[in-house]
């Protein structure tokens, strides 16, 4: 492992951006965390003044946030404020023009191609369409990363496969495993790509716009689908999305991204309690409030 | 700053927007040449890339041999059908002018070297342009649009090694074998138009055919054709790698990588002679 990397400059690291419009500070400072390039207990991701241009679009103007360890941490925003460039950055994909993003302690921008390989084993990315692999089956798909990776028996690999599709309800499906994904309903495109992204138990599960384009029962679904591999597989997990009911449903941590920047960010209730008119103008347009996502979630049957 | 104002006498400067200036003029006349050079620079990092990471581990032999299989053995049906109508058109207008001169028995020395330096590793690029490099534009473009390209990033897998570098590979590797197909089934056309259809004699067929042809003649087609495989297979792969959009995108970049797949085979084709003949002189 990298020695922690230092901050950039001689002065520290700006704080993470506090609510100003919240009843009360929405990101407690922690002594134990005050500096980012330190592997902290409660914060797995840090990314500090993460600046990055495409041509002449400034597309993220000084990003600080916090990603916490274990949790399902969601970062909202409208469409084009950088939402999927910032997830792309958080897996080292993109690189910045300024700032830094630490994982467990460890500064991703200044890495090559070979260790930014090593840090994404970390990491397991569900795409906003699943992005399956069309010219290989569901198995195939599922055990492409650990084929890749490792140098397992066919039995091994196919234990793993099959135990996952048991967990996330794709068992039963009748001849799933030889099925391509032309042949599998968006749902079920959706849990083959998640486990194409847990098959080698990943720390970290970034998801981009998973209930985009999904009616509100399958939402739903997905909805229980993030929280119950959260607790199944003990991840944490980034979320991007725009849709609010979801939002609330799933997410002990919201970020909300505007302008290139983070507004927001803070629990669930924290960001509720927020002032921020940017922020009110989203939650109350999106109706999610009104929709009951702020009651407590009910078990599934 | 030189500049041709295109002021107004007695009526104060005309707005910026109508000014011709000399920089401007330049680089508006520059910018095809900005553009050709940008385009060049951008195939060649990616054909270095892709050579560079031909010897990086891991190394799929499996990726190669589906390419090998989808470059090669797919378009045997159609090298081979042109290859037929090719020798026989080629013997048909060689017997035709010949016959001006009473010396139709050279068709086999005709068709055979316009055969192996100049229809075959040309038909050949053309064909493999059409049907495999279209089909790599397409694939790589639909990869790209659906994300695919981006999740074998997240797998810390390269995806110029994992889907350019076999492409490139097995259409150079394809190629020649390919325009040497296409030279058999070509002579076999020209065989069947001049001694079944046209009754030249066979003897004579094959003498002038074997003195007038060398295996140097093969190996110039052969070259070639590896030169055509590096510029229709990277045309194709970098239109497909580079795809942005939608559907329509996707389309937009298969109908690029043919056209410059295949203006790129002509135009190299135009160069290459002269190169080769410079290296291997005629015979006289």
């Amino acid at each position: 492992m990298r020695p922690p990397a230092k901050p950039p400059s001689g002065k520290p690291p700006a704080a993470p951006p506090a609510d100003k419009g919240a009843s009360k500070p929405a990101s407690p400072a922690e002594p134990e965390s005050a500096d980012p390039s330190v592997k902290s207990a409660r914060w797995q991701i840090r990314v500090r003044d993460l600046n990055k241009t495409f041509g002449p679009q400034h597309v993220l103007r000084g990003v600080d946030l916090d990603i916490e360890r274990g949790k399902t941490n969601i970062i909202i925003g409208g469409s084009g404020q950088g939402k999927s460039v910032l997830m792309k950055h958080l897996m080292g994909l993109l690189k910045p023009e300024e700032g830094h993003i630490w994982v467990d302690g460890v500064d991703l921008v200044p890495m090559n191609d070979v260790e930014l390989g090593r840090i994404r084993r970390k990491f397991g990315m569900v795409f906003q369409y699943a992005a399956l692999f069309d010219s290989m089956n569901v198995v195939e798909n599922i055990a492409f990363p650990l084929l890749e990776r490792y140098s397992l028996s066919r039995e091994e690999v196919m234990e793993r496969v099959r135990d996952l599709l048991r967990r996330l309800d794709l068992g039963d499906v009748p001849g799933i495993e030889q099925k391509f994904p032309a042949e599998l309903s968006g749902g079920q495109r959706k849990r083959v790509g998640l486990a194409r992204a847990l098959i080698d138990r990943p720390e970290i599960l970034l998801y981009d716009e998973p209930t985009t384009g999904l009616d509100p029962i399958a939402t739903k679904n997905v909805d229980e689908m993030i929280r119950r591999t959260a607790d199944q597989f003990n991840v944490t997990s980034v979320v991007i999305s725009h849709d609010m009911a979801s939002t609330f449903r799933i997410g002990d941590r919201i970020s909300m991204l505007y302008a290139g920047k983070i507004l927001v960010t803070g629990t669930r209730d924290e960001v509720l309690a927020s002032q921020q008119p940017e922020l009110r103008e989203f939650v109350e347009t999106s109706g999610a409030v009104a929709m009951g996502a702020l009651d407590p979630p009910r078990p599934s049957p | 700053m030189n500049e041709i104002s295109a002021e107004v006498p007695g009526q104060g400067p005309a707005a910026t927007d109508d000014r011709i200036t000399l920089k401007g003029a330049v680089e508006t006349a520059l910018t095809p040449l900005w553009i050709f050079f940008g385009y060049f620079g951008e195939h060649s990092m990616l054909l270095f890339q892709s050579f560079v990471w031909l010897f990086r581990r891991p190394f799929r032999l499996r990726l190669f041999l589906e390419q090998m299989h989808f470059v090669g053995v797919g378009s045997l049906p159609i090298i081979m059908l042109v290859g037929l109508f090719s020798g026989a058109v080629a013997a048909q207008q060689a017997i035709n002018a010949l016959a001006i001169f009473n010396q139709e028995r050279f068709v086999g020395a005709t068709v055979g070297l316009s055969l192996a330096q100049e229809l075959a590793p040309v038909f050949t690029a053309l064909m493999i342009t059409a049907r495999a490099g279209s089909g790599m534009a397409t694939e790589l473009g639909s990869m790209r649009i659906t994300e695919q390209i981006d999740a074998l990033n997240t797998f810390a897998v390269n995806p110029i090694q994992y889907l350019v570098t076999p492409r490139i590979v097995a259409t150079i590797i394809m190629m020649p074998v390919m325009t040497m197909v296409f030279n058999i089934v070509g002579l076999g056309g020209a065989y069947f138009y001049s001694i079944v259809i046209k009754q030249i004699d066979l003897g004579e067929f094959i003498e002038y055919f074997t003195f007038w042809t060398d295996p140097k003649d093969y190996i110039i087609g052969a070259s070639k054709a590896v030169v055509f495989g590096i510029s229709l297979s990277l045309a194709s792969c970098f239109q497909g790698f580079n795809a942005r959009g939608g559907a329509k995108e996707v389309g937009l970049a298969t109908t690029r990588a043919v056209v410059s797949g295949s203006v790129s085979v002509l135009v190299l084709d135009f160069f290459l002679i002269d190169i080769f003949h410079l290296l291997w002189p005629y015979k006289s």
